[in-house]
Parts: C-alpha cells; structure tokens; sequence
C-alpha cells in the first residue's frame, strides 16, 4: 500500500469533531531548565555539537533580540508571553544517533502511527522502484520535538546529489554551505521572532539542490511539538542552485495542550537562475478548546530569495490550526524575470486569530507576482489577510496580481484585508481584487435537498472558495486539506 | 387515501424582516403513487413556499398541518432525509456553487442518497458513465459537468441541469417549481421528457406551472389552482387549458 492512501486512511479516521492527536509521548526527555540566557544558548549549541561560529552566531542574534520589542501591528491579541517561563531545548534522550528505524525508540514510532505519519511503510523505506508515471514517493524527515529521529531516502536523493537533512547536521556536515547562505534571506535581526529563532533554534530541515538537478521525489517534513511548555524554532533552509527545482512540503500537527505553546520558525528559500522552489505547508496545530484555551502561537517568518534571473518561488499554505497565526510567507524579486506566488486559504474557527499574508519585493525587471488569499472565518475568530506589494524603482515591467477572498460562516466573526501597494517605477502593472461574501442559506439548502448532510455541504462550498489555491498543492497534500478544511469547521454552522 | 404524499391543513408562514407573514393557509393536497399533479396559480399564492415547505426549508414556520410521505411524517425530517426517502425538488432559480465541480457535486449527491438509501456507492468511473448518458439525454453539452454548478449556466442549462440531477438521484416524488419558465421550445420539450422517462408507478411529480405548453407534453392527471395560501379548486387536464385561456379572475371570483 503506497505511503499516500495510509495517509488518506489516516486523515479519514479524523471524522471526529474534536482535537484527536492530544496526546504526550511518554519518552525521556533531556531538557534544559526554564529561561533565555547565554547560558541556555551555549547548552543548546554543545548539545548540538556545533561549531564555534554556530555558537557566536546563536548569541549575536540573542544580543539583538534583546534589544527588540515584540510586534504589535499586527491584529491578533493574546496575553504577554513570558520568555523567561519556558524550555528551550528538549530532546527525546538517546543513545548515538539511530542507524535505522529498528533503533528508533518504538514509543515515538507509535506516536508518528497516531498521526498518520507513514514513516513505517515498507515499500516506502525499502525504497520500492515507482514505476513510470506514478506519483513521486515522498521523503519524510520527522521532526520530533527539537531533534530530527529518522531520514529516508537519504540514499536516493544522495544519489542524484540533493543533500536533505536536518539542519543540526547540516552545520556540522556542511558546514561552508550553511554559513554561505543562513541568514542571508531573513537575517537574524529582521524582526523579533527572527532574532529569537536565530538565537535559540534547535532543529529543522537542510535542502540543497544541485546545480541542473530535478529533486527526485518530494520532500516532506512534520513537524511536532511533545514536550510541555517546549517552544520550538525550526529552521529551515532551501538552496537550489541554477536550474534546478524541488517541492517541498510541511504539514503539522501537534497535541492537545492547556498551557499556550510559542513556535516561532525561520524558513529560508534561495532560488539561483531558472532555479523553482515549490513550498507547501499543510499547518493543523491545536488552535485551543471552543472557549480559545490553549493552542499554539504561531509566528512565523517565511522568505524566498529569487536570486537568479528567471527563478521561482511558490509558496501554497493551508492555515486550519493554531490560536495565534502570524505569517507572511514572501518573496525577494531579484532576479530579472523572476516569479514569486503565494496561495493561501487561512481557516479560523472558535477563537482563532490569523493575521496572515504575503509580501512581494519587485527588485528585478519583469518580475512578476501572483497572490491568492482565500480566507474563512467562522465561529467568534478573527482573520486578516495582509499584503504588502512593493515595486522598487529598477523593477521596470514588473507585474502583480492579487485577489482576496474572505467568506464568513456566521455572524460573529471578523474578515479583514489590509493591502499595502507601494509602487516606485512607472511601468509596473499593479492589480488587486478583494471579495467578501457568506455561506448563503440558499447554498446549504440546495446541496442538503441534494441529499448532502449540513457538514458535508459546509465542506463543498468551502472547498469550491479555495479550489484556486487547493489545485497548486501536491495530489497528497491537497486531499489532507480537503479534509481538514472540512474537520476544522465542524459545529461552525447550525 | 393511498399512503404516498398526503398534506392536510398544512399551514406556515415566513419572518420577512420582523414580519410574521402568513403564507401557507391551510393545504389540503393528495397525491397518489404514479401520477403526475399540477399546481397552478396567481403570483403570491404560495405554491413556492409550498415546495419550500415540503422540502423542508427552515425559513418556513409550520404553523399547523401535516405532510406525510410513504406514511412518515415529512415535517420532522431534515431535508437531507426527504432527499434521501426520495423527494425532489427541482429550484425555480437554481442556486450557484462556485468553484464547486459539477459532476463532483452531482456525485456526492449521488452517494449520499444512495448510501442513505442501503445501496453502494457508485466509484468515479461508474458514475461519470451514468451521468454523461443522463446529460446526453437532456442534449447538454459535454462540458456542462465539468463547469461548476450552475455558475455561468444561461436559465436554459441551470433548469437542464436540475433535470439531470432529478434524473441521477431517481427520487419517487419530484416537485418542479417553474422549470418550464425561461425555457424555448425546444429546451421545454427536452425537459419534458427527462421528466417523463422517470415516469413509473412508483414514481409521482408535483409540477408548478403557469403555462399549457409543459403540459402538453406532460400529460397530467390532476390539476389543482391555489390562491392565497389554499387550493381552491382542482380538476382533470381540462382545467387547466380552461385557464390558458380564460386566465384566473374567474376562479378567484368564484372563491371569493
């Protein structure tokens, strides 16, 4: 059974209308006391092995965090977070690192089957050859709290040249490469959670594509967060050298929690000429009980450079989780003719809030950038959508489109569009597009007097608002959302 | 009295913006198994609502009454399950869906009545089969299942369209609430039969019309005239090429 219908199983048994994956792996941990000081970054960094210019690195940004203030343009409300009142480093405790999954501790292989994560299947690790003209396998590098268990498909993608692990080890393997490029996208001090994550991060995913190479398969990560009151930092960093491509895809899950989890990542895209980069993010954080207790913080800072002349950066995200999201997944047009995309569907339901959005830089000329905003908000959640879409002067015959659509379940929830266009050259075509609409009773009475029950016809018409941006992602990825759309907004009308 | 659809005194009103308005003032109507019935009338006497009603719209109070379907109470039950004991209605004004697949919604239509109903759901294949033969039927072009529903559809293929799905979801009872209106000739005679292809002992139709010309395709077996709320008056066939001709006033005097 291939690793895509285990998921689709998977994914299927969530029929269920509350949080299923709360549960606590009990492993081990190794876990640092409670605070943010040189000390605890020295302890992450020598716990990680790194070298001398990952530790000056960690505590340079941590000089700068401190320094900063945390943002507060943005529209979401949340009590002040005590950054002293967490871990931040917890690891499951090991042995040398596991040569393969029969050493990986069997309690943590349970967890990753509790979530559907098909790390166990065979023909999957077996590498079983795919014929022609099926769909890719999928590489799963779990991220299980801080530290990366276990890589597949190393062999394959070492074979054409692709380098894909976890950053840890990237460091320390590679490390020419990681200096060259980390930071150089969004540097440490770009904004609060960046200087933090910088200081603090404790894993996430390496990919380096060679020059001319096509990834072989696509790459996949899942992130999860175990360990109470554990913030975690991934960091991740994407370099794809002159024609060269890869997709990569994120999907997320985490337990149920009472006490508020802060996650402040860093994703870094490099894109040479007539490199594409394809990033997918399927994100299903616990987003808090119907009364907003709980759930994740979210704030994350997400860049791709389109360095080289005719480059490509998509970035498709399916936002249904977290109590706070806070993300803008954007796009450096450096490069002349470069294209950056963003398709988003952003759900909120109960007391969720997203203020989430893009940001385009037109650098190069004949640059060019498309944006789709889907957002659904239901329940008493607050969803903004925000944009900022910039044309620099040199940016001649640079182009955009954007449109954004918010539809609103209810009668108590809030859907706002806040997008900035700055344009400095004369030749740039700007378009934006904004709607705004409900689920009509006509709508819901229609499909259930085709026979569809009321949840089933919420699914329907929500999944047809977000088809334009479903469609960008991966065949695997895109049914997960279906569901997930679908499961997020159970109980929303009615 | 057969056991198929029975309404007695069936009375219901609307909140129209902070307004109580009485719509419904009593309908007696029963249709027996295998025929075709036909609801014609004035503007604003209710035969709408009275579709609405039967289908189980919740804007609609049920103030007294009942409506039985096979014997079941038809009034307790969500619209969901009369779709799935096997009512239909076709929409005087189908409703779009966008970005929502055609043939994806009819399919899920399909299976939803079908699992309801005890039977197999049919796969991707088997059903794209069955509905590109139903649509061939209704002369709809090909492409129709693939646009999404009813969204750029001319009036013509939007009532096609409710006549294919009628067709594919094979209820026992159709009401058709003005599919007639808006349509050519030709489009008339085509929907005329794909309603009566489903014709069959077991199988009955409530047909709203203000127009002779679907009925001489149709050929039903009773004509009833509802006005303000009741039906006042019901008859064979000759009823209602009686009104073509003459019009309502006189009927509506004669009550009066």
């Amino acid at each position: 059974m291939p690793a895509v219908t285990q998921t689709r199983e998977a994914v299927e048994k969530l029929g269920q209308s509350t949080y299923k994956w709360g549960f606590e792996t009990d492993i081990e941990m190794d876990m640092a006391p409670k605070g943010l000081n040189e000390d605890i970054i020295r302890l992450i960094s020598s716990r990680k092995e790194e070298p001398e210019w990952m530790l000056e690195w960690r505590l340079a940004a941590y000089k700068t965090w401190q320094a900063m203030t945390e943002p507060k343009w943005a529209k979401v409300a949340y009590p002040p977070i005590d950054y002293q009142d967490a871990h931040y480093y917890a690891a499951p405790r090991k042995k040398p690192g596991p040569k393969s999954l029969d050493e990986v501790d069997p309690e943590l292989l349970r967890t990753y089957e509790k979530l559907g994560i098909p790390l166990h299947e065979q023909a999957l690790l077996a590498g079983v050859e795919v014929p022609e003209g099926e769909r890719m396998p999928v590489a799963v590098d779990a991220v299980f709290d801080s530290v990366s268990v276990a890589t597949t498909f190393r062999k394959t993608l070492e074979e054409a040249g692709v380098i894909f692990c976890p950053i840890s080890e990237a460091v320390k393997e590679h490390p020419d490469l990681v200096r060259k490029y980390l930071g150089t996208v969004v540097p440490a001090g770009d904004n609060f959670f960046s200087a933090l994550n910088s200081a603090v991060f404790t894993d996430g995913s390496f990919v380096y594509v060679p020059k001319g190479v096509r990834c072989p398969m696509e790459l996949s990560t899942y992130f999860r967060i175990n360990a109470k009151n554990t913030g975690q930092f991934e960091r991740t960093l994407i370099v794809v050298e002159e024609g060269a491509s890869v997709s990569y895809l994120e999907g997320c899950t985490a337990p149920m929690r009472d006490e508020n989890q802060l996650h402040a990542a860093v994703v870094e895209l490099v894109a040479m000429d007539d490199a594409s980069i394809k990033y997918s993010t399927v994100q299903n954080w616990y987003p808090g009980d119907e009364n907003g207790r709980g759930g994740i913080y979210n704030f994350v800072t997400k860049r791709g450079a389109c360095r080289g002349a005719r480059s490509k950066i998509s970035w498709t995200q399916v936002e249904t989780g977290s109590a706070i999201t806070w993300k803008y997944p954007s796009c450096i047009l450096q490069g002349e003719g470069s294209v950056g995309e963003f398709y988003s569907v952003a759900v909120t339901n109960n007391h969720q809030q997203a203020d989430t959005g893009t940001k385009m830089i037109h650098l190069g000329r004949n640059t060019r950038s498309t944006i789709i905003a889907k957002t659904i908000s239901a329940g008493r959640s607050d969803s903004t959508y925000r944009g900022l879409v910039r044309v620099q002067p040199k940016a001649s015959g640079a182009r955009n489109f954007t449109q954004c659509d918010s539809l609103l379940i209810g009668d108590q929830c809030g859907a706002h569009t806040v997008p900035y266009i700055e344009s400095r050259n004369m030749n740039a075509r700007i378009e934006h597009e904004a709607t705004t609409s409900k689920i009509s009773e006509d709508q819901l009475f229609y499909c259930r007097q085709r026979g569809l029950s009321e949840e089933d016809a919420v699914g329907l018409i929500v999944n047809g608002f977000c088809r334009d941006v479903l469609k960008e992602l991966p065949m695997e990825f895109a049914v997960e959302a279906q569901k997930l759309l679908q499961i997020s907004l159970e109980g929303s009308v009615g | 009295m057969s056991q198929f659809l029975e309404i007695s005194g069936l009375c219901a009103r609307i909140d129209a913006d902070g307004q109580e308005k009485q719509i419904l003032r009593g309908v007696d109507l029963s249709i027996p198994p295998g025929e075709v019935h036909v609801i014609m009338g004035p503007n604003g006497s209710g035969k709408s609502t009275l579709s609405y009603v039967l289908a189980g719209r919740e804007d609609y109070e049920v103030t007294a009454g009942t409506a039985t379907f096979h014997g079941q109470d038809l009034l307790a039950m969500e619209p969901e399950e009369r779709a799935a004991a096997g009512l239909f209605l076709a929409f005087q004004s189908p409703i779009e869906l966008p970005g929502v697949n055609n043939a994806n919604f009819l399919r899920t239509a399909v299976n939803a009545v079908r699992r309801a109903r005890g039977q197999d759901e049919l796969d991707a294949v088997a059903f794209l089969k069955m509905a590109r033969e139903a649509a061939k039927a209704l002369s709809m072009a090909p492409d129709m299942l693939k646009r999404n529903v009813n969204v750029g559809f001319s009036g013509g293929e939007k009532k096609r369209n409710e006549v294919l799905q009628m067709t594919l979801l094979q209820p026992t009872f159709a009401i058709l609430d003005e599919t007639d209106s808006g349509l050519d000739v030709d489009a008339l005679r085509i929907v005329a039969e794909g309603v009566n292809r489903l014709r069959a002992p077991t199988f009955s139709a409530l047909v709203i019309t203000h127009h002779q010309k679907l009925l001489d395709y149709l050929v039903p077996d009773r004509i009833h005239v509802m006005a303000r709320g009741r039906i006042i008056l019901s008859g064979g066939p000759e009823l209602a090429r009686q009104i073509d001709q003459e019009g309502y006033t006189k009927f509506l005097a004669e009550v009066a």
